[in-house]
């Protein structure tokens, strides 16, 4: 093919030359995918299978292991429980931050820096140093093994992060379109929900998804923090691998299943993934 | 930029997040410092026992050991995860269905709950029913993370490897997609090499993400827990305990409630250190050349 | 450097181009001699850049070849083919200071040592940057780069050719017109084939020997400014240039006479029977005001300091006259067009027509 010498050779017709950068990402997403495979793959053996041969593909699929899971209210609340408290926080951390960060990104207030870096600060807090604190504190108030508690204890990290990206997204809108919004009599509230919240509609996007990627992802603090009624998946997991023991198959299964809301999420987003990185603050 | 006005009022915008945040973050960190100075005989009566904790903690072997451990950890994997992310984001396509393609397979690891990494490398790595430990030991690689602790090294920073290098690559990716084709073609008339074009032109412009992947990949690397406990609790002895699996096992392990307070508040103290110096170096030239 | 030639050229952005809309640059045969100064005008979006692209090489054509000299380099790549180019927005290398920035060509050919030394130092004179060398590239205003990127489009001296793609865009106003002189200067002295892509047309008219005009994808006429001027191939020429365009006013034309609505024109050409849409054109300074020749009416007049316009309309059709200063409107309007000044255009097209020696002298 003369297209070969072209100036642009390794991206303008995808996958039909094999090109180094194809090599190189192949060989990335190879390496992403094969404990994934790995996990699928053990999901739909029985446990005799995954102890007493080596497959490469189940022998005899079985959907047994996703059955007890389904039929095990012990094992599905907890997916429902670490949805709850997800959205839960989503909701909250972009709720609060929102204002916040438009007063980060429009005005300069006492201590408005200094603030900025405080919060900052607890996206560094290790969860491990806030694990048994966090589990007094809820104690003491009555809010150990709820919902709101695990959410409320996902804001430390997510809602400095929230800010943070808003901040930069809101940035990029300039101030005229608020002056102009007020000069048409627009009162602040309407002219936030109404004219600015679309402007940056893939900022909340974006920030959102931080938010719920970090909040599902965590597990010391969900699993410090129930016990019985708001068991997170993650939790159920780890309590189900010290006493059962060895059931590899369900154990499996359970994974799987964590990595589909994920994956959900992404497939949603994924347009706004890059923009999102660059948070508009290159 | 022009100036942003001065308006006072603004605080009330920001305090339901100061609220929330002092909440959750200021009211444990007091429990944090209180305890930090205090011991108990149980009973919930405390005495004060001033810096003592401080002292223990801080000529304690055994935490200078999980310290160092920690440093060599978080260094490795910045080692290997900020370049090998830069290189995997100059690869990526640019456009198109294999660009998306390429995004979600690539982020999907990021969305993974952390046990369940743990939980994926735990069996991925198993002799018996691995597909890498059993793919291994056929070859006659005498490989074993649960007794070997060179090998459970190489597989808690190969899984962390697998899991935020992506992170890395994304946000480099998301740099280089900012830069305007005019640069390329710009590079490619002045007959710029592939290396120049990345040192004057690729670089510079990815160093703000990059600036925030080494910060992110830094402080989660300092605090990890979640997945070595997974895949070693710690173990074989106490070769890859962590700082963290450390203070989780001296607080709800052992309920040393004093010592592990004051482990808490010298480990958030050294990240936070360490990411300012971080920042500093790194924003350092810009500085200086803000100032000529 | 050498003379550049396009064969059959022609570029679609989609994969199998059908209808001639798809193409962004339609076929084009043309020879860009070597060391002229072209300008190559048009609206947004007409092609132009598409066409410079390719020459440099950044973009390989759909169809056609390109050749330096004789050398085909349609499949080579833009280093190869050892070409300056100077994009619209500035380009410069951040981290590096304006000394670096303009070696840096000449550098990446291996070119050292004092005599390159001097050449920087000679670009960064005319470009005003002498006093700015150490300095780094990223804190500088957009007229501060882009002068950087010109430099680097100046500074190699062996270049086949220099391109440029409305360089001056981001540049202050008089300052563009200094920096229009210090290309015209360069031109002159070294002697590089250039070629200059603006929309505006004082910029080409002044800048070029020979300017190339296009829209949608096409090159409509290749010619010096005063042929642009006096007889313009399309009227699209007619309309783009000048200020205001060139009056257009349905006819039918029968050998060496225009009926139109409101009477007759005299032809200095005769034609032969033309079908399709059919026009004639004349230009607002070839039209005279006075007392007699067609009834105009009069709806406006722009006094623009050396001359005024005159806004009026023959049979209900615009038509923008070029008064001098001092003239007079008389009290019932009347135009004639100077003869041949007049032009005769068919589906847009000039018809060339043959000339009627013996009326005309």
């Amino acid at each position: 093919m003369t297209e070969a010498v072209a100036a642009r050779p390794s991206v303008a017709l995808p996958g039909l030359r094999v090109s180094r950068s194809a090599v190189v990402c192949a060989l990335y997403i190879l390496f992403l995918m094969l404990p994934i495979y790995w996990l699928v793959n053990m999901s739909f053996k029985t446990n005799e299978e995954i102890l007493s041969s080596f497959t490469l593909w189940p022998a005899e699929p079985t959907l047994r292991n996703y059955a007890v899971i389904f039929t095990d209210p012990s094992w599905y609340m907890g997916y429902v429980n670490s949805i709850i408290y997800v959205v839960m926080n989503t909701v909250i951390s972009i709720t609060v931050a929102l204002p916040a960060a438009y007063a980060f990104s429009r005005y300069r207030f006492l201590g408005d820096k200094h603030l900025f870096f405080w919060l900052l600060t607890n996206r560094m807090a290790p969860p491990a140093v806030f694990a048994l604190p966090f589990f007094q504190l809820y104690s003491a108030i009555g809010l150990f093994d709820t919902h709101i508690a695990i959410a409320l204890a996902h804001c430390l990290f997510n809602v400095p992060l929230a800010v943070w990206i808003l901040e930069g997204f809101m940035r990029g809108v300039p101030r005229e379109i608020d002056e102009t919004a007020f000069i048409d009599g627009y009162s602040w509230p309407r002219f936030f929900v109404k004219i600015f919240m679309p402007l940056i509609a893939s900022g909340i996007g974006v920030a959102a998804f931080f938010c719920f990627m970090f909040s599902w992802v965590e597990l010391l603090l969900s699993r410090t923090l129930a016990s019985v009624d708001a068991k997170s998946i993650a939790a159920t997991m780890t309590r189900t691998v010290s006493a059962s023991g060895l059931d590899w198959g369900v154990l499996a299964a359970a994974g799987v299943l964590t990595i589909i809301p994920g994956a959900l999420v992404i497939y949603f987003v994924r347009n706004y993934i890059a923009k999102g990185f660059a948070l508009g603050r290159v | 930029m022009s100036e942003k006005p001065v308006n006072h009022r603004a605080w009330f915008m920001v305090l339901p997040v100061v609220a929330l945040v002092a909440f959750s973050a200021v009211l444990p960190l007091m429990t944090v410092v209180n305890y930090s100075v205090q011991d108990t005989f149980g009973n919930n009566q405390f005495f004060w026992a001033g810096t003592d904790w401080f002292e223990q903690i801080l000529s304690d072997p055994r935490i200078h050991n999980a310290f160092l451990r920690q440093i060599l950890f978080s260094g490795i994997v910045l080692i290997i995860q900020v370049p090998l992310g830069v290189y995997i984001a100059l690869h990526m396509p640019k456009k198109g269905v294999w660009a998306s393609v390429c995004l979600i397979l690539m982020a999907l690891p990021l969305l993974i709950p952390w046990n369940v990494v743990g939980t994926i490398w735990q069996i991925f790595g198993r002799v018996d029913i691995g597909l890498l430990g059993k793919t291994l030991a056929s070859l006659g690689i005498d490989y074993n993370y649960t007794q070997n602790p060179i090998d459970a090294w190489v597989t808690i920073i190969v899984m962390d490897v697998w899991h935020w290098t992506s992170l890395v690559a994304l946000l480099a990716y998301a740099g280089l997609r900012s830069i305007p084709d005019a640069y390329y073609q710009a590079a490619k008339i002045d007959q710029a090499s592939r290396w120049a074009v990345f040192r004057y032109i690729e670089l510079p412009k990815m160093k703000g993400v990059l600036l925030i992947a080494i910060l992110l990949r830094f402080m989660d690397s300092f605090m990890i827990y979640t997945e070595p406990f997974v895949v070693t609790g710690g173990g074989p002895g106490n070769s890859t305990t962590l700082l963290s699996i450390d203070l989780v096992k001296m607080a709800i392990g052992q309920f040393d409630l004093g010592p592990a307070a004051a482990f808490s508040i010298v480990y958030f103290l050294i990240i936070l250190l360490l990411s300012w110096v971080f920042y500093t170096v790194m924003t350092a030239e810009d500085a200086k050349e803000a100032k000529q | 450097m050498a003379r550049i030639t396009l064969s059959g050229l022609a570029h679609s952005y989609l994969p199998r181009p059908k209808v001639p809309q798809d193409y962004a640059l339609k076929r084009i045969d043309h020879e860009w001699e070597d060391g002229a100064a072209y300008a190559l005008l048009g609206p947004s979006g007409c092609g132009k850049t598409t066409l410079l692209n390719i020459i440099s090489g950044l973009l390989r054509p759909s169809e056609g070849r390109i050749l330096f000299g004789a050398t085909d380099v349609t499949d080579m790549a833009t280093a190869e083919r050892n070409i300056a180019q100077v994009f619209q927005f500035p380009v410069v290398y951040d981290t590096m200071t304006v000394y670096e920035n303009l070696a840096f060509p000449l550098r990446n050919r291996g070119l050292k040592g004092p005599a390159a030394d001097a050449r920087v130092r000679e670009i960064a004179r005319m470009i005003g940057m002498e006093d700015r060398l150490d300095q780094k590239a990223r804190g500088l205003t957009a007229d501060a780069k882009q002068k950087i990127s010109l430099g680097r489009g100046m500074v190699r001296e062996d270049v086949n050719a220099i391109l440029f793609d409305e360089p001056l865009t981001v540049i202050d106003p008089h300052m563009k017109w200094e920096l229009r002189t210090q290309l015209k200067a360069l031109h002159r002295q070294f002697g590089h084939t250039m070629i200059y892509v603006t929309h505006d047309q004082t910029e080409a008219l002044t800048f070029a020997d020979k300017v190339v005009v296009m829209t949608e994808g096409e090159v409509v006429q290749i010619g010096t400014p005063a042929e642009l001027f006096e007889r313009p191939a399309h009227t699209f020429v007619g309309y783009f240039i000048g200020s205001p365009g060139m009056n257009l006013l349905p006819a039918t034309v029968e050998g060496s006479r225009a009926r139109l609505e409101g009477g007759e024109v005299a032809l200095t050409r005769a034609y032969p029977a033309l079908s399709g849409q059919v026009e004639i054109g004349v230009r607002p300074e070839f039209v005279r005001l006075g007392s007699e020749g067609l009834p105009v009416e009069i709806r406006r007049v722009e006094d623009v300091g050396r001359h005024k316009i005159v806004r009026a309309a023959l049979a209900g059709r615009a038509l923008d006259i070029v008064a001098p200063e001092g003239a007079a409107i008389p009290a019932e309007p009347r135009v004639r067009f100077e003869p041949g000044a007049v032009n005769v255009y068919a589906d847009g097209w000039l018809v060339e027509g043959t000339p009627r020696e013996r009326e005309a002298a």
